[in-house]
């Protein structure tokens, strides 16, 4: 794709230029941020409709609160932390599909569980199976314990950063890790069972 | 089955796993497309933006005439002002009436 953004000129002023009237100043901010948000997307949604819907409402949402934008941050936390809180939303609105049964998965998904309680170490975590697996599980989870299992066990982000990112306190993200993890376990278990028993 | 194993391992499929960066083809379009279908913003919504911006002055304003007025108030002595200011209140007519005849 070309970059046809005007060389030069920083978020701050083509902030400014939104700010002023100039609503075509956006589109520069949008091709400089938009690939970070579709990652971020990526993580809460499988189907690539719901991602693209995802990014466009950030986007549709930094334009309209863009007045709100002080600048004492970078432009890029600011639209992260939005980012962030349009997936949950996204997930909070599609939790009531969440629930399902581990009976469906996959022949690929059953050999690699297979190999795990064989010996877990031939399991590799590189396979496309264990990724389908945990895409499965996390799906299952509550969308604050996605969320929370998301930022702090896959993203390798500290409580401060998650507590910074979602606007929840430092003692609510612990307790909601905690709770998180107790959630999956027993989403691990209930698969074992289902499978084993 | 080791479950505590198996979460790990599986939370270490997925860090092993970043999601891609791609864009669609012109999708910055897509989203200024419409960002232009919109109005930037509506009546009703500068009306709504407006009346909140106002709730703080009219809190600040409310409570500084409240301390101002208890300050005035208990500079003198409360109980006989409002005794002279009901005394004056009730005569008021019939100071009307002396008058008139």
């Amino acid at each position: 794709m070309p970059d046809s953004a005007p060389v030069g000129r920083t978020d701050a002023e083509l902030i400014a230029a939104v700010l002023n009237g100039d609503a075509a100043s956006f589109e520069p901010l949008i091709k400089k941020y938009q690939p970070r948000v579709f990652a971020t997307a990526r993580r809460y949604a499988r189907r690539e409709s719901e991602v693209e819907d995802i990014v466009q409402e950030v986007f549709l949402k930094a334009f309209q609160k863009l007045g709100s934008f002080r600048g004492d941050a970078p432009f890029e936390h600011w639209l992260m932390r939005l980012a962030l809180r349009t997936c949950y939303d996204f997930l909070r609105a599609h939790q009531r599909n969440r629930e399902m049964s581990f009976t469906d998965i996959s022949r690929e998904e059953t050999d690699w569980l297979e190999r795990f309680v064989v010996s877990p170490s031939d399991a590799s975590e590189q396979a496309a199976a264990a990724r389908e697996l945990v895409q499965r599980v996390l799906a299952q989870l509550a969308p604050a314990a996605r969320l929370v299992i998301t930022l702090l066990e896959i993203e390798d982000r500290s409580v401060k950063e998650v507590a910074l990112l979602t606007g929840w306190s430092v003692p609510v993200v612990k307790i909601r890790a905690f709770r998180a993890r107790a959630q999956m376990r027993k989403f691990l278990e209930k698969l074992a069972r289902e499978k084993y028993l | 089955m080791n479950i505590a194993e198996l979460q790990k391992k599986l939370l270490a499929a997925a860090r092993a796993h970043r999601p891609g960066e791609e864009v669609p083809c012109a999708f910055e379009k897509r989203i200024m497309a419409r960002l232009a279908e919109k109005p930037a913003m509506d009546l009703l919504s500068i009306w709504n933006r407006t009346l909140w911006q106002a709730v703080a002055p009219c809190v600040a304003t409310m409570l500084l005439l409240g301390v101002w007025t208890f300050l005035s108030q208990g500079s003198d002595n409360p109980g006989e002002t409002l005794a002279a200011d009901l005394e004056d209140s009730l005569y008021v007519p019939l100071d009307n009436q002396t008058e008139a005849w």
